[in-house]
């Protein structure tokens, strides 16, 4: 099954501010878009929506394919050492050999140390990593950049198109610059 | 079914005393020094500790209960950890049965062991005694789930824990009435009611508590 994903016409309200509207983007596989905007222009509530996290105020979207979700929300419990809280979502997604991923994202260094000391970058390698082990078709990353040093920023931007070449989507919400297979971009603008 | 173990094998971890997630046997501290401290407010009079020490113990019991709810839904939620496991296809009613029954093996097999102690600290019959330990076993799994739910419920809301503690109280008030009047009846009605309390209890408040997350969610 191809992955595909599609967002027809869709706008999103937070509170009582409409953030966005009309928006519509179509993916299929091997696409990369990025997705550019100002702060708070609801890049973060368009991943969201397209994650199916958030329902979007008008329009509808459709995926077919797993989606692997990348966000500011680390979802690792801080106490745990990296290795055993990446173990149970590794767990939950079957990965046979998590330990391949680990040293792409450098992080095999890290895995006896408890969540909560790693820095902001580290964290960012370790969801990387989780998302790369749980193999879905679908990315959706909001700022994956933030936080790396500039090796791993050419480290995703490589993983990126890697994963687009081998037929995975992949929607990249950053305000940084990330050159990405296609140079696709979307800018949302108030009331885009 | 390999995801409701990993789930569990999670949860255990992070709840059970010694865990990272929860309050540890603080509950059962907590449970251990209101038998302890009842005998010293009321006098030694053995007989009336005899006669209202099932009461205490069950008025402890549910105060412990109390104690965990504060990181039961919270923390995972803040840590986006229901998301993740949305995107995986996972239902939010199969986390929180599976939270449910974690919660429950966290604190209550603890509770029913601390209940000897207690119980001796308080002179109660052997025969009282097998009455409340019965009555808490049908009790506890009902408690659990009125945590569970409004644990969930105030998750996102600042202060919630606090909040959580105030919706306890009504919401188990017919197991304490069922539970701790079987100690003043000669057969075990009183129990069995308590336990369709809790049946009901357990069967509505997994999905009370992943309406909660979703609606979290969206706010």
């Amino acid at each position: 099954m191809q992955a595909q994903l599609i967002a027809n016409d869709i706008a999103c309200r937070r509170g009582d501010r409409l953030l966005f509207k009309g928006l519509t983007l179509a993916c299929e596989a091997g696409d990369a878009v990025h997705v550019a905007g100002a702060n708070g222009v609801g890049k973060s509530s368009l991943l969201r929506i397209l994650a199916g996290l958030l329902r979007p105020f008008a329009g509808k979207v459709e995926t077919s394919g797993a989606i692997g979700l990348v966000d500011e929300r680390l979802a690792l419990d801080p106490n745990q050492p990296l290795g055993k809280a990446l173990g149970f979502w590794e767990q939950l997604d079957s990965v046979d050999q998590p330990g391949r991923v680990y040293g792409l994202l450098q992080i095999e260094a890290l895995l006896d140390v408890p969540v909560r000391f790693l820095s902001t970058g580290q964290k960012k390698r370790a969801a990387l990593a989780r998302l790369l082990n749980s193999s879905s078709p679908i990315w959706l990353l909001d700022e994956p950049l933030n936080g790396l040093d500039t090796e791993a920023q050419r480290t995703v931007e490589t993983l990126v198109a890697e994963h687009c070449e081998g037929g995975g989507i992949a929607v990249v919400a950053s305000h940084q610059q990330i050159s990405l297979p296609g140079n696709r971009t979307v800018s949302i603008g108030y009331f885009s | 079914m390999r995801v409701f173990l990993s789930l569990l094998r999670r949860d255990l971890g992070l709840l059970m005393p010694g865990g990272s997630g929860g309050s540890g046997v603080l509950p059962l501290l907590f449970f251990l020094a209101v038998a302890m401290l009842y005998p010293f407010a009321v006098g030694p009079d053995a007989a009336l500790l005899a006669r209202t020490g099932g009461g205490v113990i069950w008025v402890a019991a549910l105060l412990a209960a109390i104690l965990p709810l504060e990181r039961l839904v919270t923390g995972d939620l803040e840590a986006g950890v229901f998301d993740q496991l949305h995107v995986r296809g996972v239902s939010e009613e199969l986390v929180m049965v599976v939270r449910l029954i974690a919660h429950w093996l966290a604190f209550a097999p603890l509770l029913l062991v601390a209940t000897l102690p207690a119980a001796a600290l308080l002179g109660l019959s052997g025969e009282t005694t097998g009455t409340v330990l019965l009555g808490l076993l049908a009790g506890t799994p009902g408690l659990a789930a009125v945590g569970l739910a409004v644990g969930a419920l105030t998750a996102s809301l600042r202060g919630g824990a606090a909040l959580a503690g105030l919706m306890v109280i009504p919401l188990a008030v017919p197991i304490l009435i069922f539970g701790a009047g079987a100690l003043s009846r000669p057969d075990s009605s009183g129990i069995l009611l308590t336990a369709a309390i809790s049946l009901a209890l357990c069967a509505l408040a997994p999905l009370a508590a992943a309406a909660a997350l979703k609606a979290a969610r969206e706010s």
